[in-house]
């Protein structure tokens, strides 16, 4: 079969903010509440997104990828969160997988997946999170045994985004002294999707519960290092995904705000368009503010990705607390300044208003982020 | 071994623990203070500070132990110099 990437290989291609704008109101936008009540996000975008380049352009040329840099990452992934937050959503958990496995790989490994990661061939999940243990990843139970100079993975995952269509996952669980990172094939023995319907926000983000029954895995399938520096590799990959998650916050809000920013320009409440009234001209401006200031605090934690600078990591935990709760707050107000319009489904902003409340959960709930960014304000004296 | 790299390690972990008085041969796992985060942190600084990458079987406890166990690492992953 001839594929879209194949037959049109530049001309719907992602480089920078300005083309995904362009693919995003050109394939998205307009579908986005479809995906949403359907629950899913049908091949044929996969398909075009693959054409584009989108899955994880970051990648180093020499392995195929486009080299895109984290800044420009970012707002790729902004431009695409405003569109869809479950597209995004994909993304992301494709991004946290192929990074990690291009930055911890070995040799094999990176051979073995990251070229086709980088193209989308293989689309990757991430699995931390079980029944049991969420925010305190060391509760998780999962865990593997050594044997016959492999692996035997036993557990059970649950709400990973993309679990229903992905290839590939990044399973976290026990080792004999820690917690390791595993590559699993989707179609490995034992491993049984079971799909995850009607959430509440990232409706169409293909959600699963999966559990791995006597996986029996290769010595090749432990990616990174064992021992101490492998909860690194949960922390590194982390924060990757938590980077994309604060821009798909700002993509909600600057969505909320454009959606607003129109109808506030048509609705007439006695007489007076919505946008003359102050108290809407207040949400308007919070809007407005806040999407710049977000947009900011993601830059910079881009920025200092690009620059390999440790601070990044604290810089991304920020970026993701500002923009995410801004995301629930605004895509509240939205649905507010719609009124009863707000609530149905022939406006956007009751999409918008579930899946930023997700925003507030994944990649680190607000608590943690509260948690974490307190427990360095010492850092802040300057 | 580079005396240089030294200093600007515990540089970097006093920054982040000035509550705490730590010397360079002091065990920073012992004390307390390593958590993924900062290990994290460590590994990126020793890369981006000494142009180093650290390949993943360098990747051991006992190579982050202390400022000097640091520098020693940093030493053996920079191209010789003349
Ligand atoms: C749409 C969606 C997609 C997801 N996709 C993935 C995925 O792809 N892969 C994956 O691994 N996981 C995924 N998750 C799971 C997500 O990572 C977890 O929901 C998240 O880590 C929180 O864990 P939990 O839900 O178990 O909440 P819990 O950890 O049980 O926490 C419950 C509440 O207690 C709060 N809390 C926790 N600790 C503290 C504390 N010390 N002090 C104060 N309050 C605290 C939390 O903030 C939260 O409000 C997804 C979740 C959702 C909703």
């Amino acid at each position: 079969m001839t594929t879209l990437a194949e037959t049109a290989p530049d001309v719907l291609r992602v480089t920078d903010r300005k083309s995904a704008r362009a693919f995003v109101d050109t394939h998205i936008v307009p579908y986005a509440d479809a995906y949403d009540r359907r629950g899913r996000v049908p091949e044929e975008l996969l398909e075009r997104m693959t054409a584009a380049g989108l899955w994880a352009p970051f990648l180093p040329r020499d392995t195929g990828g486009g080299g895109m840099d984290l800044v420009t990452l970012g707002e790729v992934h902004e431009e695409v969160g405003r569109g869809c937050s479950s597209v995004r959503s994909l993304l992301t958990v494709h991004t946290m997988v192929s990074w990690a496995v291009q930055r911890w790989g070995s040799p094999a490994q990176r051979e073995q997946w990251v070229p086709a990661l980088g193209r989308g061939d293989v689309l990757a999940a991430f699995c931390l999170s079980e029944p049991g243990a969420g925010s305190d990843a060391s509760g998780i139970a999962s865990n593997v045994v050594e044997k016959n100079g492999g692996w035997v993975l036993n557990g059970v995952k649950k709400w990973i985004t993309n679990g229903q269509r992905a290839d590939l996952f990044l399973v976290f669980a026990r080792t004999a002294t820690s917690i390791g990172a595993f590559l699993v094939p989707r179609d490995s023995p034992g491993v049984e999707v079971t799909p995850i319907e009607d959430m509440l926000g990232t409706r169409a983000s293909m959600i699963a519960e999966i559990s791995f029954r006597d996986v029996a895995l290769g010595p090749d399938a432990l990616l990174g290092p064992s021992g101490f520096t492998a909860g690194m590799v949960l922390t590194g990959t982390l924060d990757l995904g938590r980077y994309s998650v604060a821009t798909g916050s700002v993509g909600i809000v600057q969505a909320a705000l454009e959606a607003c920013a129109a109808y506030a320009s048509r609705r007439t409440v006695g007489g007076s368009l919505l946008k003359d009234l102050p108290l809407i001209q207040a949400k308007l401006s919070d809007m407005v503010t806040d999407a710049r200031a977000a947009r900011l605090l993601v830059a910079e934690a881009g920025r200092l990705k690009d620059a390999g600078e440790a601070s990044t990591i604290m810089a991304t935990w920020v970026a993701k607390y500002f923009a995410s709760t801004a995301a629930a707050r605004h895509a509240s107000e939205a649905v507010q300044i719609h009124g009863a319009n707000g609530c149905g489904h022939d406006y956007p902003v009751a999409r918008l208003y579930r899946d930023a409340k997700v925003m507030e959960i994944i990649e680190g709930s607000n608590e943690i982020q509260r948690i974490t960014i307190a427990s360095q304000a010492e850092r802040e004296i300057i | 071994m580079s005396g240089n790299a030294k200093d600007q390690i515990l540089d970097f972990v006093r920054a982040r623990y000035p509550q705490a008085e730590i010397d360079e041969t002091q065990d920073i796992f012992a004390l307390g203070f390593v958590n993924s985060l900062f290990a994290m942190e460590l590994v990126m600084f020793i890369e981006k500070t000494f142009e180093v990458t650290i390949p993943n079987d360098e990747l051991k406890i006992d190579n982050f132990r202390s400022a000097t166990s640091m520098a020693e690492l940093v030493d053996r992953l920079s191209p010789a110099r003349v």
